[in-house]
């Protein structure tokens, strides 16, 4: 029973201080040579994983680490030059610093540093373990035995390892290396693409200038983000849900057919239908060849969808609506079905209508089920590249200085700053407000709802 | 009486007008596309709604027009890329999935609030930055980059977990302790027990992650940028519709989209019961 109980504390998650502090002498000089103690417990090739692993750090770091993380500072600073060679007769170029590329390594650096840092602190705790289980004389663990807990308690570390190893390369390295941009001057403007410095927050500066060119487009195009962010939520909730009660209404018929006709459209690749309503809507396109032969609108003129600013902000709202109403079809349906028929069935003894109906029993209802998932849409509208880039591209742009047309997004905008202009910093800085804004707005929102303050309490 | 019931029927016959008329509303732009792609005449400008005449010249031209947009190429590339993304997606998800909903670690919570975190960046923030990763590590030259767009599609697929976890939570945990007590380790209970209770939410996550390389054209430009070797199905039918070939290519394009989109289609249509599940079920909470 004593044993069971010790083996229990070895166990558990003992923090570094603890470790160091009741950890005998070869736990406490585990921590400059790792494994040590695994090695005098009878854990040779534990001990020896980790004493490798250690070697090769110290090793990295000596050849190049150090020097990689030295440079993460000024983030290089000699340019490339042309030299002339006598013997060949000919231009050399040396190679010069690339900041981008010693950001890069310095990111990387870290992240290895931080996973040492890791592994020390397993190698610690295993060490621990292992002096607990031999002070106790109790079996200490094998390395096949190790080997087989992966398989068992130790499941979640072998399964998450994976693709917590994609995560960390491919999404959040990537994103703080961006937020790292954001602080540079790194951009076609006064030519520092190849040579960057740091320059603090000068860049969110001039984007909260108002006076300045790229300050005024800020504003503007958030303003049209949220505005075009709240219509294409709730125009898309509204439409559906009406959608979804006529569908299911007792008295329709042939609610499958109907279902199918609308799923349908969502069931086709959303960047082939908005291309194909993009190119429907071009001045000679489909739409106005066919309006001027029926005669609504005369010939030679064509309705300007996508040509003055109004008429593109609500033309992209529109569309929006025919390809997102299937969607919250489908995923109202099984939400409306759940209100409780007893409601309705009171209602109508006391005498509503099926309007009444609708605003004091299905909308209070919905509103308060659906809260989170309105949150999760206006943020999917935030940043709905898709929609705006592949149906008008942010176009018209009415004004030429301004590097955002008159549906652009803040995402959009984005693409445009870093992919088409090369205005890295700015296009970080928009990104990261981008994020605050989402991340307070919806932290705020979600707090004040019915559904957070009382669970469960309809 | 009689008035209760008249009003009934004229208010049915309304509804089923309105229904009537948006639907065809919803359906009219598939039906000009698939109308389209039959059509004789070239170019993206025409004055009638139906083709004047009718050919398979378009989906014959897509398959052996080869010199300027390769589209058997593109298909086999994306083929491939869908195959792997696939693989290493479903594998991330079901994993993390089942890790976050039946065991229990120390940083669980961590990791769901950072998939949460992580998920209010804009996707594309990061994307050059991804470019210049997979540079680095020489990911984005001649036939290396359907490596990295396979990385690229799978790589994130672990952070949305919810749909898979949703359903493993389901699955009532009494069948694990029962296994658990007969001698199963956690990786016999997922391997022997869990997945194949859990047919549905496989096959689900197959489905969109093989989709999706089909669907997605930002990444694969960003990355392909001038290789037009490596193209993907999404690039060349965006080709298609730039200045230089709508002319000749339009009536392809509209071809080439009814041939992606049938399989996909047909796929969307048979798992709609799970897309809804999934995603009420993060609803209910």
């Amino acid at each position: 029973m004593k044993e069971k109980n010790r083996s229990y504390v070895g166990r558990s998650n003992p923090s570094l201080s603890q470790i160091l502090q009741s950890g005998g002498t070869k736990t406490r000089l585990s921590a400059l040579v790792m494994g040590l103690g695994c090695l005098l417990h009878k854990q040779v090739i534990k001990g020896a994983l980790y004493l490798a692993i250690e070697i090769a750090f110290v090793m990295f770091m000596i050849r190049s680490g150090f020097h990689s993380l030295a440079m993460l500072a000024g983030l290089g600073s000699v340019p490339q030059k042309e030299v002339w060679n006598e013997e060949l007769q000919v231009y050399l170029y040396t190679k010069g610093d690339q900041s981008i590329l010693i950001l890069l390594n310095g990111l990387g650096i870290i992240m290895i540093i931080v996973l040492f840092f890791v592994i020390w602190r397993a190698g610690m705790r295993s060490v621990y373990r292992a002096e607990m289980l031999d002070r106790a004389g109790s079996h200490v663990p094998s390395f096949t035995e190790d080997l087989k807990s992966l398989l068992d308690e130790n499941l979640p570390y072998t399964l998450m390892t994976p693709p917590m190893f994609f995560i960390i390369v491919l999404t959040i390295l990537p994103l703080i290396y961006m937020i790292c941009m954001a602080f540079t001057n790194y951009s076609k403007i006064g030519n520092h693409l190849v040579l960057f410095d740091w320059v603090g927050l000068r860049n969110f500066a001039t984007l909260f200038d108002r006076s300045s060119v790229l300050g005024g487009t800020f504003w503007k195009v958030l303003l049209w983000t949220l505005v075009w962010a709240f219509f294409a939520t709730f125009t898309n909730y509204f439409f559906g849900m009406i959608l979804a009660i006529l569908i299911n209404r007792k008295d329709t018929k042939i609610k499958g057919f109907w279902r199918f006709c609308f799923v349908l459209s969502c069931a086709v690749p959303m960047f082939v239908s908005l291309l194909i309503m993009r190119t429907m809507l071009q001045p000679e396109g489909a739409v106005n060849v066919m309006l001027r032969n029926v005669g609504l609108i005369p010939a030679g003129s064509s309705l300007p969808f996508f040509t003055n600013a109004t008429w593109a902000r609500i033309t992209v709202i529109v569309i929006n609506i025919w390809v997102g109403v299937p969607y919250t079809l489908l995923q109202l349906t099984g939400v409306l079905q759940n209100i409780p028929a007893d409601l309705y069935e009171a209602a109508e003894v006391d005498g509503a209508n099926q309007v009444q109906q609708f605003f004091s029993i299905t909308l209070p209802y919905m509103f308060y089920v659906t809260t989170p998932y309105l949150i999760a849409t206006f943020t999917a509208n935030v940043n709905n590249f898709n929609v705006i880039y592949l149906l008008s591209g942010g176009d018209p742009v009415t004004n030429l200085a301004s590097t955002a047309g008159d549906t652009d997004l803040l995402v959009t905008w984005l693409y445009k700053l870093t992919i088409e202009k090369q205005y890295y910093n700015i296009g970080a800085v928009v990104g990261i407000l981008t994020f605050v804004i989402l991340a307070v707005g919806s932290l705020l929102t979600y707090r004040n709802t019915k559904s957070y303050k009382e669970e469960g309490g309809f | 009486m009689n008035s209760a019931k008249t009003k009934r029927t004229r208010n049915n016959v309304i509804v089923h007008i309105i229904l009537a008329v948006l639907a065809v509303i919803w359906l009219f732009p598939i039906f000009w596309v698939i109308l389209t792609s039959f059509r004789a005449e070239k170019g993206s400008y025409v004055s009638t709604f139906f083709p004047k005449s009718y050919t398979l010249a378009n989906y014959k031209k897509l398959f052996t027009d080869t010199t300027i947009l390769n589209f058997p190429r593109m298909f086999t590339n994306t083929l491939i890329i869908a195959v792997f993304s696939c693989i290493l997606s479903t594998f991330f998800v079901l994993s993390v999935a089942y890790c976050l909903s039946r065991l229990r670690f120390k940083f669980r919570k961590p990791y769901m609030n950072m998939a949460m975190i992580l998920g209010l960046f804009p996707g594309f923030m990061s994307m050059v930055a991804v470019y210049f990763i997979l540079k680095a590590v020489g990911l984005t030259e001649g036939s290396l980059i359907p490596l990295a767009l396979i990385l690229c599609y799978s790589g994130g697929a672990a952070l949305s977990f919810q749909i898979a976890k949703g359903f493993f939570d389901t699955i009532p945990i009494s069948i694990d302790e029962a296994a658990m007590i007969d001698g199963c380790t956690h990786w016999q209970v997922f391997t022997k027990i869990t997945l194949p209770l859990s047919r549905p939410i496989i096959i689900y996550t197959i489905l969109t992650s093989f989709i999706a390389p089909w669907v997605d054209f930002i990444f694969a430009k960003v990355i392909c940028r001038a290789n037009a070797d490596q193209y993907t199905v999404a690039i060349g039918l965006w080709k298609m519709l730039e200045k230089e070939y709508i002319d000749n290519w339009y009536t392809c394009f509209a071809a080439g989209a009814v041939l992606i989109s049938i399989p996909i289609a047909i796929l969307f249509l048979r798992m709609q019961k799970y897309y809804v599940d999934g995603l009420s079920g993060g609803v209910k909470g």
